[in-house]
């Protein structure tokens, strides 16, 4: 049981890692992480990947909904922008990656504004479907501007190069990845702790209260649809140097649709719950897929079943956690923690 | 003229399914508030209801039609009770996240059952082509046509003459004083969702007989968007209207700015007027206008 908690400085009180204890666990984190490269084989490295890509993108869409309460449908076309606007960079401009990424980031920013500013004056359900028809809009500006785009056939991205070395292989990207999640995991976390992140809070909890209480609505909506669509653009840019092409189809209404799935399955309105909600909905259709591999034996025609299946345990994931667990993953971590920090005079 | 006219005939046709599909989706708006994603998975699901009743049980097509409208009631207020009551009066997301999941679990159950592959409907219609003046319409999409309009002839009836459909709208204007003058909200919630149900797989065997069926059909289901927008969230007229005009202005997009930007724009020209009607006029043409008090 954890006892002695006392802040005597403000700084103390301030302080994102507030106990030694957790000082400790994300030290261990980090190493944990630094180390995990080394180990893994390619198809763990490609995951670990993926999952880094979704947690930005995620918290992006999470500081949005869960924090702001502002639905949004067309995440994975704002994430779109990103690729293509980093992806118009690395080819044509030439720009070096480190310019790149912010230019998919600033990108999607200005898309996220000019979609936010007529949005934003309808909320709710309104606003959700405005949202979707943002990304219908957009999915198909990315088939049809030819001259642009490359229209289906997309673009071929050359590798980042850091100091002369490629970043071409995924062990090497994932240092990339993992450089660009930690910041943005970092800044996320920080921002709610500022007059911005909470204002967007007030107005989650209660928006004609928050405007009462002199947060200009219209003003934080906007500013939380261009951070959110910046954290897509980055993540959408860091995408690119991962896959190292581009085309239309990558960014359909399901990766939208995954993108809040993984923010409900994880916990609306939490960092820590993103993060979770993105290694679980990336890893279970992964572990679903070996499950199919390892009765494929007993069962033969058993892989003809994972699409099916893969869609069916979506939905139910879903479905369960909005009914079961509504706080998500984030909650039962809490639970488990609450559980172990109190033990053992209460269990 | 003549390609002017043959394209709005098109749009007629295929406006009248949407006014079908939207009716549902404004007939669960209405009742409950609620946005339903799995519109379109819901008439995947009543079209092969329908298929199935055809080819394997061998029912003539008004009786599959009729199966399959009472396996899309019961369907419908079974998810009614089992996924859409937990969440009353929860956050909006979580409602509307709810029918995406649901649409996904739709999606993958068809297509375990039905695979995934393409099916052509059995052929339920005369095949001699319609001709209506100087407009010539495949029969393939006149009867189609003929059953979505007086589907929503039927549904518009049931709201505004029945027992139960008064006591529907009345749910809808204000839950609280419906349930104080010993009205049944839940009976009606469920009501609801059955016939959204009835309505969504109505309109899903009318587009199966139009094109066939697979488990994708559903997609069709966001074009209900654009429509309800169009005509206001909960105005079941509005909704009939809306569908009109999105298929005939849908076909005109197709058939004049296809040529100039390249394709596709009869998919995306329904979005962009949502886009617009957002901007000038959220409510739509019928919708009630929102008013909010602290």
């Amino acid at each position: 049981m954890r006892i002695g908690d006392f802040k005597e400085t403000y700084a103390a009180d301030e302080a994102i890692f507030r106990t030694p204890a957790v000082r400790a666990w994300m030290g261990a984190l980090g190493a944990a992480m630094l180390v995990f490269p080394f180990v893994a084989g390619d198809y763990l490295l490609y995951l670990a990947n993926l999952v880094g890509v979704m947690i930005i993108a995620a918290l992006g869409l999470n500081i949005l909904t869960g924090f702001t309460g502002q639905i949004s449908l067309g995440h994975a076309a704002f994430v779109g922008v990103g690729s293509y606007a980093a992806a118009i960079g690395a080819t044509r401009l030439g720009l070096p990656f480190y310019l790149c990424i912010p230019l998919g980031g600033a990108a999607a920013c200005v898309a996220g504004t000019v979609i936010g500013v007529p949005s934003l004056r309808v909320k709710g359900l309104y606003l959700a479907i405005a949202t979707l028809s943002a990304q219908v809009i957009l999915e198909w500006v990315f088939s049809n501007w030819d001259s642009v785009t490359g229209g289906i056939r997309g673009i071929n991205v050359p590798p980042a190069t850091l100091y002369g070395v490629p970043l071409d292989t995924d062990f090497r990207v994932y240092f990339l990845i993992y450089a660009v999640a930690a910041a943005f995991t970092y800044s996320a976390r920080n921002l709610f702790r500022t007059r911005v992140g909470r204002a967007f809070i007030a107005i989650r909890d209660r928006d004609i209260a928050a405007e009462l209480m002199g947060i200009n609505l219209f003003r934080y909506k906007i500013l939380s649809f261009m951070v959110s669509s910046f954290y897509a653009g980055v993540a959408g840019a860091v995408w690119v140097y991962f896959a190292k092409v581009v085309t239309p189809e990558y960014f359909p209404l399901s990766l939208s649709i995954q993108f809040l799935a993984i923010v409900i399955v994880g916990g609306l309105g939490s960092i820590q719950g993103t993060i979770l909600g993105a290694i679980f909905m990336t890893l279970v259709p992964e572990l679903l897929k070996a499950g199919t591999e390892a009765v494929k034996p007993f069962f033969p025609d058993a892989m003809s079943y994972l699409f099916p299946l893969r869609d069916i345990l979506f939905g139910a994931l879903i479905v369960g956690f909005l009914i079961l667990e509504p706080h998500g993953l984030a909650e039962m971590w809490q639970r488990v923690k609450r559980y172990f920090a109190l033990w053992p005079f209460r269990s | 003229m003549e390609d002017f006219l043959q394209m709005v005939a098109s749009g007629v046709v295929i406006g009248g399914i949407y006014a079908l599909i939207a009716m549902g989706f404004v007939v669960i708006y209405k009742a409950t508030g609620i946005i339903n994603f799995a519109t379109g998975e819901f008439m995947m699901l009543g079209a092969f209801f329908c298929f199935t009743a055809m080819t394997a049980a061998k029912f003539p097509f008004a009786a599959a039609l009729l199966a399959a409208a009472m396996a899309a009631a019961a369907l419908g207020a079974l998810v009614e009770r089992v996924v859409l009551r937990p969440l009353m009066g929860k956050a909006m997301i979580s409602v509307i996240m709810v029918t995406i999941g649901l649409s996904s679990i739709f999606k993958g159950v068809a297509q375990l059952v039905w695979s995934g592959d393409y099916r052509a409907f059995p052929p339920v219609f005369p095949r001699a082509p319609v001709t209506l003046g100087s407009v010539i319409l495949p029969s393939r999409q006149f009867y189609p046509f003929l059953i979505s309009l007086a589907s929503c002839a039927l549904i518009a009836i049931l709201f505004r003459f029945t027992r139960t459909g008064t006591a529907m709208r009345a749910t809808a204007d204000d839950p609280q004083a419906a349930f104080s003058m010993g009205i049944d909200i839940r009976r009606v919630f469920s009501l609801s969702w059955s016939l959204a149900a009835v309505t969504a797989a109505l309109s899903g065997v009318v587009i199966g007989t139009m094109g066939g069926i697979s488990p994708q059909l559903g997609a069709i289901g966001l074009k209900v968007f654009p429509v309800v927008i169009l005509g206001g969230l909960d105005s079941i007229g509005g909704a009939l209207l809306g569908g009109f005009l999105m298929g005939i202005l849908e076909n005109l997009a197709g058939g004049y700015l296809d040529p100039l930007v390249g394709g596709g724009i009869k998919e995306v020209a329904p979005f962009l007027v949502l886009v617009a009607i957002l901007m000038v006029r959220p409510y739509g043409l019928f919708g009630t206008r929102e008013i909010e008090r602290l």
